[in-house]
């Protein structure tokens, strides 16, 4: 196995995953682009924790997974006031910090 | 045996590859959000691949397990059309796949150069959950303290934000 085609198969999501915040306009649909995103990440981390030989890379996985489960509670919770307040979650239509 | 390794490697990188296209394309969010269990669960194959099951499991507990009944309760409270939906996408959205495309080639490039052809160490020490406790209550105590206010701001936070008054 090689150490690039972790890393590179990282790379690939972590590009779908920017493509989908860019390209989505439904709140949770850019959530669920973010998560793709995040778990490119963990995927290097494991990688590179392979690759040396070391722990610490598991163990940052961890804390990631860990901080992307609030950082989703909190997301579905404001995307759920948007559609509160507003009726949509469509994000273009936020659109008040327009100078 | 390394045979075997690359060809699950190979099989499990181009569902979860396919998965996570059909995530950022697919016209359903409900569909989206099962698309996006395939992605997940890919990841936590590859972790066990790469001789982390810990990880792998707790991939599967959190996020196959709460974050994926997050997303489907956020599309259920969102009221969002569940079945097509044309007006998933942005009106410039086609601005996404050359950004997407740059940032893949620059990093495929780099680490390309970085890495090369460096294969992952075949006799390398394996990694058990042991060790792994003994790093988070050891040398990563305080992160471990400042993630748990972290998870209980958010805990909290979530219940102000959708409380309703």
């Amino acid at each position: 196995m090689f150490v690039n085609q972790f890393l590179i198969l990282a790379a690939i999501l972590f590009c779908i995953g920017v493509y989908g915040v860019i390209a989505r306009k439904n709140g949770v649909m850019v959530l669920m682009a973010i998560e793709l995103i995040l778990n490119a990440v963990n995927l290097n981390l494991i990688a590179f924790s392979m690759r040396n030989g070391s722990v610490d890379g598991q163990t940052f996985a961890l804390f990631v997974i860990a901080v992307a489960a609030a950082e989703v509670g909190v997301g579905l919770s404001l995307v759920l006031l948007i559609y509160r307040n507003r009726r949509t979650i469509s994000l273009d239509d936020l659109s008040e910090m327009k100078g | 045996m390394l045979i075997a390794q690359n060809i699950g490697f190979a099989i499990i990188a181009a569902i979860m590859i396919v998965g996570a296209i059909r995530v950022v394309t697919t016209s359903n969010v409900v569909h989206g959000a099962l698309w996006l269990v395939v992605v997940l669960a890919g990841a936590a194959a590859q972790y066990v691949l790469l001789a982390a099951e810990f990880v792998a499991v707790t991939q599967v507990l959190v996020y196959i397990g709460a974050v994926m009944v997050l997303f489907l309760f956020g599309t259920m409270l969102t009221r969002s059309r569940i079945g097509r939906d044309s007006g998933l996408n942005n009106t410039y959205w086609k601005l996404g796949i050359p950004v997407a495309l740059a940032l893949f080639a620059a990093m495929a490039i780099a680490l390309v150069d970085s890495f090369g052809s460096e294969k992952m160490p075949t006799d390398g020490a394996i990694v058990n959950t042991q060790q792994i406790s003994d790093q988070i209550f050891g040398a990563y105590l305080l992160p471990f303290w400042a993630l748990s206010f972290v998870l209980l701001a958010a805990v909290i936070g979530a219940i102000v934000l959708a409380r309703k008054d």
